[in-house]
């Protein structure tokens, strides 16, 4: 049990290339679905989907990395940013369009528009994008012009991290200084009471935060294929769409909470790597303790709520 | 004809008597307002308690080894969803998670990692003298593994459960208004703890049936989304039993379909089979507009 622990921990911090190329580039992704569900979740739009947005923005800037490779390097990462964010929009539109056209409940739609992500890139590596040998399930290595640049020279530590840090500064600052901002807290607040007493459009802005949560989904997988793996495979992530929900709601829903608590769960899957190595615990564990941490904060919140409410009563009944 | 008919009609209902269960457990659920997003965790639990159980002690235990499990993992859902009052979108999901990670993790600790995965014997079909002979009906319907003939029991006596006895119209009750069911004397949160325990149950005996009928061996993340599925046969099925039940004879002929297409040499990527039902879901929800039957307290906590 401590050897696991130490393991664990040397894994995520026992040294400068343990923190920079493996607990902060686990980090990244987290760090963007974090921020894609974060911001769902605070209009109402319960986006369970962030896997799948990653997987089609992985695939579209894998797209554009093969076929686009003549361009220049910055170019061609800014085409496979944009490519990444367009296609996790587009996918999220799916089940925006579905909730908004058909009543589509998204918590469901999501979740099966995950499943058909999964086979889309299990084709897309067998057929259109797969390696010209055709023996692995796999795309072949991008040119080094679609190679997203490294942060720190010998460090692992990508692009997509600085974009990260950038957008969840950003975010913050636009969920509590602008206009639609406030609009979109206040759609999250009491969607009826936006409606009534706001005069907000409701149905538009929870459309606009379904899609800017898919296009940061999808841009969490074009930084995944151009900063890490450098190529398409089927098992890109291991699950870091679910993990999000949890680093999300740990930050409590807050753009710059979720930094902490992507690099927090960040260090743990790359500690839980080191730990199967090193110690022989299946890294599977780590998706037990994200799904405890989520029950934990749950019940945390819950009971502050009610531990404020009571406290709120008691001052109205001594009034 | 018949050759291809007979195979593809007796694989949809291998394949829907898992999804029936699984959708008949969280349609209780939901009548009594609950919505169990953790059903994919309790599946993949009752899979491997199936799979342990029937290698200590036969197949009988691992049904119920697999029923078990299933309630197991979702009593923590109605821990916190019944008692703690949280979100249940949220702590359904954290349960599903964690029923993936703690199967996934309990397998590689109990039977190690890589190797020859772990078998166990599967129950044979059981073909019912006479009924069996009926051209094309008698083997798709009456030559099948035991679960199945428990599905045609369970079904007509859900039905006529839910909608006579007085514990099905508490049930009933408590999902449309809560307060007025407790005005009369009900307990909803009893109620709803016990629709939770009954639908841990079919969600464990979900994948037993996966395991003990079908596949013989556990696989991580064998469950495939089929938690998720069940709730969107509920949904299609409209709240009632038979619709249920029918919902889920079109999504088992929705995954079978693959087998009538390789029986026909098309030559199509297989992910298209794959994605298929997932994509018939989405289809169905959206056709559905409007019509909704949906419990006055779902989701409610």
């Amino acid at each position: 049990m401590t050897d696991a622990l130490l393991a664990l921990l040397d894994g995520a911090f026992g040294s400068s290339y343990a923190i920079l190329s493996a607990t902060l580039v686990r980090a990244t992704p987290l760090l963007l679905l974090g921020l894609a569900v974060t911001l769902a979740f605070r209009a109402g739009v319960l986006n369970i989907g962030a896997e799948g947005q990653l997987i089609v923005g992985a695939i579209a800037a894998s797209a554009v990395a093969l076929g686009l490779d003549a361009l220049p390097r910055p170019v061609l990462v800014a085409a496979m940013a944009v490519a990444g964010a367009a296609a996790g929009a587009s996918w999220a539109g799916i089940a925006a369009v579905l909730r908004r056209r058909f009543g589509v409940l998204e918590v469901i739609s999501t979740i099966m528009l995950n499943f058909i992500a999964l086979a889309l890139v299990g084709w897309m590596v067998r057929g259109p994008l797969q390696e010209p040998t055709h023996v692995y399930p796999q795309s072949p290595t991008f040119a080094s012009q679609a190679h997203w640049p490294f942060l720190i020279p010998g460090q692992r530590l990508h692009l997509g991290f600085a974009l990260g840090i950038v957008l969840a500064i950003g975010a913050w600052a636009w969920l509590a200084f602008s206009a639609s901002g406030l609009r979109v807290r206040l759609v999250g607040a009491g969607a009826r009471a936006a409606a009534s007493a706001g005069g907000i459009d409701v149905a538009r802005t929870t459309f606009g935060m379904f899609l800017l949560s898919g296009a940061l989904a999808g841009l969490a997988g074009a930084s995944e294929v151009g900063g890490v793996t450098f190529a398409l495979y089927e098992g890109l992530s291991p699950g870091y769409g679910y993990t999000a929900i949890a680093v999300a709601l740990l930050a409590r829903l807050d753009p710059r909470w979720v930094i902490a608590s992507a690099i927090l769960f960040g260090a743990l899957e790359a500690g839980a790597a080191a730990m199967q190595r090193d110690a022989g615990v299946p890294s599977v564990v780590v998706q037990v303790f994200v799904a405890l941490t989520v029950l934990v904060v749950l019940a945390a919140t819950q009971l502050g709520a009610e531990s404020r409410a009571r406290a709120a009563i008691a001052r109205a009944e001594e009034a | 004809m018949e050759a291809i008919l007979v195979p593809f009609l007796q694989a949809t209902i291998r394949t829907a008597t898992p999804l029936a269960f699984a959708a008949l457990g969280e349609q209780v659920a939901e009548r009594a307002g609950v919505i169990f997003l953790g059903l994919e965790g309790a599946i993949i639990a009752g899979c491997l308690g199936a799979l342990v159980a029937s290698g200590l002690a036969g197949p009988v235990a691992g049904f119920a080894g697999g029923i078990g499990a299933g309630m197991l993992l979702t009593a923590v859902f109605a821990f916190f969803v019944v008692r703690l009052r949280t979100d249940q979108i949220i702590a359904g999901t954290a349960v599903t998670m964690l029923g993936l990670g703690l199967t996934g993790a309990l397998y590689r600790g109990l039977f190690g990692t890589g190797g020859a995965a772990l078998g166990t014997p599967t129950v044979a079909p059981i073909a019912l003298p006479g009924l069996s002979q009926i051209p094309v009906i008698g083997p798709t319907l009456f030559h099948q593994p035991l679960p199945t003939y428990g599905l045609y029991l369970l079904v007509p006596a859900l039905a006529w459960w839910i909608r006579r006895t007085h514990a099905g119209l508490a049930l009933r009750a408590t999902g449309e208004h809560a307060e007025a069911a407790a005005a009369a004397g009900i307990a909803p949160a009893r109620v709803r703890l016990a629709a939770l325990a009954f639908t841990g149950a079919m969600g464990g005996l979900c994948g037993a049936t996966l395991v003990l009928a079908q596949v013989g061996t556990f696989s991580e993340g064998m469950s495939a989304g089929r938690g998720f599925i069940a709730i969107a046969i509920v949904v299609l099925g409209r709240w009632s039993v038979w619709g249920t039940a029918g919902a889920s004879l079109l999504f088992g002929g929705a995954f079978a379909l693959q087998y009538l297409f390789q029986a026909a040499g098309l030559a199509l990527p297989y992910q298209l089979f794959t994605a298929f039902p997932y994509v018939l879901t989405l289809l169905l929800l959206a056709l559905q507009r409007g019509r909704t039957a949906a419990p006055a307290e779902l989701g409610r906590s």
